[in-house]
């Protein structure tokens, strides 16, 4: 009964409020979250200028060296300072996972989008084959993938993709269809517009918040799903190293219980940690209108 | 069960079936993508060129990739996934050796986590917005956002390192008595679970609250009745096919986990066989395993597809 | 007769951004026992709120925030949560708006309509479910002893309303809520639902409170009514003290809005001539068929320019498909559409843009019709370029002349849909489509979804338009006085079929096809005494034997009151010209027989009316 007043009260914080009250207003989870990406992000771009000694220079004799203030995360089975080779695997960890997620969107939304707006067979087409992609689980597919034409940088970056792909197709189709049923696009398509229009102007800004929240969760899942390939030893290849290598290359520390294995998988935790919470301050935030 | 719903089961088993053709294309497809050749993989690189085509006629890799698709999946629907180019074996047998294991593995960390799965779920949306429920809710961020092998090895770290109650790998043949079957699978089995349990939890909860914020828990409410009857008898008869996708996709990680966890605890499961055969580049046994993986994908989906089309009471007649 | 509920300053509140914003400011009013009480405001009156609180509940967000609620000698507001679910379904029973969703679809129809008698323990499930079939007879259900084995999909709305108040009534308890029983309802249904409603609440002497926005469905029900606006108490009185001598300005303006006057621009635009001029919309033969299902039976219609064109039918008559398959959204099975005479392509999207602009379409429901990320500058700015080619300040000045063309500030082109209230968006939606500068605009229930005043403003603002811009309108709309008031012509659909065709203002006085006779004796006027003396499904409907099979019989035939044996179960009914120049689908002829039966009768009633 009071649906009418409290729905416009309701869309009035939404759309009136300033972007940075609207940020003010976040749980402190999500602001957590968000500082944590905004590290990573400029350390991956900064990262290996800033690191205190070369990633493949032996600095120490001790080998699984504790936490020190010269070795902030001790150092590694062959005596090189762990923080210098996190710092330097940053690259690859968010580097490669950003490049295979922004595929692997891109694609999903643009199949997605051509799929709902044909309709009819080339659809069918579209969403069976993607629903068989799906069918494979990620892990399986990598392994394929590394079985049949070997590990490198852009092999993972195509393989993440398409393995993520038919995710980001499924969800991108389904709110497009949803959109399109819409009657703002029925009044679109009664004026005479093209798709084009109807596409960019009327549909894709509507899909555009729970893409990119679905961006952020495929984000996560390519991180996790490279890391482990990388400590099963068939993700990025010696002399480089992510932080499932290290994790790999050190677990004998494990005995031991070294930094030098417990701080890249730390460092892997408070990447994937973050986006969830930054996306979960959103995801709470819209659950509440 | 009237015609609609054994109508759409057998819609559902078509469309596996589909599925299950067209992933078997992608499969072969890939592994067969580059020329690398098996045959000289076999013999190495100062094989005779007569040896090599003599051992290429015996693999039937001088035929044309689509028979050769055809001559695989033949062999596959009758049970003959082809032999191991490493060891000469039948897959099928190296996989029967194996499977066991795994399943073993898969439903300890099923029959652990469904359960307490489901009941946090409930009860997180039951109490939605309390201490318990958001406790639970940051518990389960960190648990999908951290990779397994970081449980796995905080696991041993604190239970076979520090606390030295269990050891780190995993001997299966050793395990006779029950409570040695504990130690055996106690980690692998945490591992798997703590995942497995968040990722379903929140589905779950998501699934229950969606129900609740419906107009007959209103009224069942305005009937006097209890939470746990509105739980119970409204709620989760209704959930049951959101719940059981739940479930479905739940189980469907379980698939991927067992990979790390086989790996870590060094377990004699299919993963293990599957890890195996990608470093030494074997490739029917690469293609067999990754079959069966998806295979068991797609029964676990099409049972929570049947569960979400029997139980839902429009169809019933 | 003691008090049952009292009510005294009762507040509540919505909590938003940590701020609480009253929406219930101090409500008092009283319930003696075996009264009817009514509740009536427009959406945001705070009436739903106030009966929930009646049963200690308010909705999620909402909270109560002071008072007291005595009901039966107890202040529900002090109760503890245990205690409040005793007494909810036991002391107090609630009627949902929307059955179809406030019946679990999972459980069988007996199972919740007993529930509460089970969770009290007021009796054995036998007990109950025997209870629970007596009050199916009374309540006028069909299969009483059956229809409690079915899930609640298999059932009509209109039958699972009436189950919901078998569902109250189940425990005897001392006061229902009756929240919007028959909102959802189409009119011919309604009125069947009120019947059994009023006739258990005077059988039981059943103590009631009855939310609503309608009055004229109230003035049947209650005894007295409490009118509210913005969650205050407007005024307080018997019936029908509010209905003759309202002395409050908002129960004034409520009303004088249910009555919609007729217009009086009418007889100029008649002298028009029918057949002579080319039409400017013209359907001819129209059928659509979904699958199997025919759903447009051989429609012809013809629009002159400048007319008004009213199509009226219940839900599923297919009036909705009727406009869409008009502008192209949906595809005929057979038949064509005409502008000007000149062929329109069955696809919207293979129509020229200039056919496309002259024939604009506003749909019923503004909340998803404008893009919610789109400013209203944007929405009007939009056709202005597509169609004439309008940028710059040209662009602005138009909008801003289209903007107080539907009378809104033009302070609004910057604000965004989502931020306006629900008149305020239909009017954007509309001026959107006179951005346009059509020639005809099809409006599907366009004030459906509005309150009562505003959906008036509107009716009177197109009526307004069409003076200025000479535009035609195809009216869609279920409700059958609004259309006759505003409409040139008028076309009745009845699944699908048209079933008579005529002026506006000969939908005044009979004779009509059966089926409009019972359109328009169902719909509730505002006067007490209505509900007993209306004509609509009163009697028995004739019997008759077995419809033949296979061929195609009068639509209407289930439902009518004056079928004939042997002619109606048999043959298809011809199209036929009433002496008041109505075209009917129906056997009879109404010259003799029915004509002066039904006249006699709308006599009877009037004058049944007036001793009221």
């Amino acid at each position: 009964m009071s649906s009418n007043t409290s729905s416009v009260k309701k869309a009035t914080s939404i759309y009136s409020v300033s972007l940075f009250s609207r940020l003010r207003g976040r749980s402190a989870s999500g602001a957590i979250g968000g500082i944590l990406i905004l590290f990573w992000l400029i350390m991956s771009v900064i990262g290996p200028m800033v690191a205190p000694y070369g990633a493949n220079d032996f600095v120490s004799y001790d080998v699984f060296g504790p936490v020190s203030a010269k070795y902030w995360m001790g150092t590694d089975y062959l005596g090189r300072d762990i923080f210098s080779r996190v710092l330097n695997g940053t690259p690859y960890t968010i580097g490669v996972a950003l490049a295979a997620t922004v595929a692997a969107c891109t694609a999903g939304v643009v199949s997605g989008l051509v799929a709902a707006a044909s309709g009819g067979w080339l659809d069918a087409v579209i969403s069976r084959t993607q629903d068989a992609m799906i069918s494979i689980p990620s892990k399986m597919f990598a392994l394929i993938m590394v079985a049949s034409f070997g590990s490198s940088v852009p092999l993972l970056i195509i393989m993440a993709a398409i393995a993520y792909m038919p995710g980001s197709f499924r969800i991108a189709r389904a709110l497009a269809v949803n959109v399109m049923t819409l009657d703002y696009v029925q009044v679109a398509r009664l004026r005479g517009e093209s798709m084009a229009y109807i596409i960019f102007k009327e549909v894709l800004p509507n899909m555009f918040r729970p893409v990119l929240t679905d961006f952020g969760l495929r984000f996560v899942f390519v991180v996790l799903l490279l890391s482990s390939m990388s400590f099963l030893g068939l993700g990025v290849q010696p002399p480089d190293a992510d932080w499932g290598s290290l994790v790999r290359e050190n677990i004998s520390g494990l005995g031991s219980g070294a930094p030098a294995v417990i701080a890249p998988a730390i460092a892997i935790a408070s990447l994937t940690i973050g986006v969830n919470l930054l996306i979960d301050s959103f995801g709470n935030k819209s659950a509440h209108h | 069960m009237n015609q609609t719903i054994s109508r759409l089961i057998m819609n559902r088993i078509g469309l596996g079936v589909l599925t299950l053709w067209i992933v078997s294309l992608v499969i072969f497809i890939i592994t067969n993508l580059l020329p690398g050749d098996a045959a000289q993989e076999l013999l190495g690189q100062s094989a005779t060129p007569e040896t090599l085509a003599a051992l290429r006629t015996q693999l039937g890799l001088d035929l044309p990739i689509y028979t050769r698709y055809i001559q695989w999946l033949g062999g596959l629907l009758v049970g003959d996934a082809g032999y191991s180019m490493v060891n000469g074996m039948s897959i099928m047998e190296l996989i029967w050796s194996r499977l066991p294991n795994t399943l073993v593995l898969a439903a300890f960390a099923a029959s652990v986590s469904v359960p307490i799965a489901l009941s946090i779920g409930i009860f997180s949306a039951m109490y939605r917005g309390s201490w318990f429920d958001r406790y639970i809710n940051m518990m389960a961020v960190f648990a999908v956002s951290v990779p397994e092998f970081l449980i796995a090895t905080i696991a041993v770290l604190i239970f076979a390192v520090k606390l030295g109650w269990l050891s780190a790998l995993s001997h299966v043949e050793s395990a006779h008595t029950f409570g040695e079957m504990i130690k055996v699978y106690a980690m692998p089995v945490l591992t798997l679970c703590s995942v497995l349990v968040a990722q379903m939890a929140r589905m779950t909860r998501a699934a229950v609250i969606d129900q609740l914020s419906s107009p007959y828990v209103e009224m069942a409410l305005l009937k006097g009745a209890s939470p746990m009857r509105i739980v119970l008898r409204h709620v989760l008869p209704n959930a049951l096919g959101p719940i059981a996708n739940a479930v479905a996709l739940s189980l469907s990680y379980l698939l991927g986990g067992v990979i790390i966890v086989e790996s870590i605890f060094n377990y004699p499961g299919i993963a293990t066989l599957m890890l195996n055969a990608v470093s030494t580049r074997d490739m029917p046994l690469v293609q067999g395993c990754a079959m069966l993986f998806c295979f068991g994908y797609l029964i676990l989906v099409l049972i929570a597809d049947i569960c979400e089309i029997v139980s839902n009471p429009r169809l019933r007649k | 007769m003691t008090e049952l509920v009292k009510v005294s300053g009762l507040r509540v509140a919505v909590r938003s951004g940590g701020a609480d914003i009253p929406i219930v400011h101090g409500a008092d009013f009283s319930l003696k026992k075996g009264e009817v009480l009514a509740l009536i405001g427009e959406s945001g009156s705070g009436k739903t709120t106030i009966a929930l609180s009646l049963m200690g509940y308010a909705r999620s967000g909402c909270h109560i925030v002071g008072g007291s609620v005595q009901v039966a000698g107890v202040d529900v507001l002090t109760l503890s949560p245990h205690q409040l679910t005793k007494m909810r379904g036991r002391t107090v029973s609630y009627i949902a708006q929307s059955a179809a969703a406030a019946f679990n679809p999972s459980k069988t129809i007996m199972d919740q309509v007993i529930e509460s008698a089970m969770i009290h323990k007021t009796c054995s499930r036998k007990e109950a479910q025997e209870k629970a079939i007596g009050l199916f007879k009374e309540l006028a259900l069909p299969s009483p002893e059956t229809i409690g084995e079915r899930y609640p999909h298999q059932v009509s709305g209109g039958q699972l309303q009436r189950l919901m108040a078998a569902m109250a009534l189940i425990t005897d308890p001392a006061l229902v809520i009756l929240d919007e029983p028959t909102t959802a309802l189409d009119v011919t249904t309604q009125i069947e639902v009120l019947r059994a409603f009023k006739k258990v609440v005077q059988e039981r002497n059943t103590t009631a409170v009855y939310v609503s926005h309608d009055l004229a469905v109230v003035a049947q029900m209650a005894d007295r009514i409490v009118v509210l606006k913005n969650g205050e108490i407007q005024e307080n009185n018997v019936t029908r003290e509010i209905l003759e001598a309202p002395t409050n300005e908002y129960t004034k303006s409520l009303l004088s809005a249910m009555k919609p006057e007729t217009r009086q621009d009418t007889v100029e635009q008649k002298t028009m001539d029918l057949n002579t001029d080319t039409p400017l919309l013209e359907v001819r033969h129209l059928e659509v068929s979904f699958g199997n299902k025919k759903v447009l039976h051989n429609i012809d219609l013809k629009i002159r320019r400048g007319a008004t064109v009213g199509v009226i039918g219940e839900s599923g008559s297919g009036k909705t498909t009727l406009a869409r398959s008009i502008v192209g959204l949906v595809q005929a099975s057979g038949g064509n559409t005409y502008l000007d005479g000149e062929q329109l392509n069955e696809h919207a999207t293979k129509r020229t843009r200039e056919q496309l602009r002259r024939v604009q379409y506003v749909f019923q429901n503004a909340d998803t019709a404008l893009n919610p990320l789109h400013t209203v500058e944007e929405i009007l700015a939009r056709p202005l370029r597509f169609y004439h080619g309008m940028k710059g300040k040209k662009q602005r000045d138009r909008v801003l002349e289209l903007l107080s063309l539907v009378h809104l500030p033009a302070s609004i082109a910057n604000r965004r849909p989502t931020e306006l209230s629900g008149g305020q968006k239909q009017r954007i939606n509309l001026a959107r489509a006179l951005a346009a500068e059509p020639d005809i605009i099809l409006c599907d229930e366009v004030t459906s979804a509005l309150d009562t005043v505003v959906g008036a403003a509107i009716l009177e603002l197109m009526a307004d338009l069409r003076k200025k811009l000479n535009v035609s309108y195809l009216f869609i709309s279920h409700d059958i006085s609004m259309v006759q008031a505003i409409c040139d012509e008028v076309v009745v659909l009845y699944s699908g079929f048209k079933v008579e065709q005529g002026a506006g203002e000969s939908f005044q006085r009979p004779p009509f096809h059966p089926y409009t006779q019972l359109l328009i004796d169902s719909v509730p006027e505002l006067q007490q005494g209505w509900l007993e003396s209306t004509n609509a499904n009163h009697e028995t409907l004739p019997t008759i034997s077995a419809a033949k099979q296979n061929v195609e019989l009068c639509p209407f035939l289930d439902r009518c009151a004056v079928r004939i044996e042997g002619k109606c179960n048999r043959i298809i009914p011809a199209r036929i010209k009433l002496p008041k120049g109505n075209q009917i689908l129906c056997h009879h002829t109404f010259v003799n027989d029915l004509n002066s039966q039904s006249v006699q009768r709308h006599e009877q009633k009037n004058a049944l009316v007036e001793s009221v």
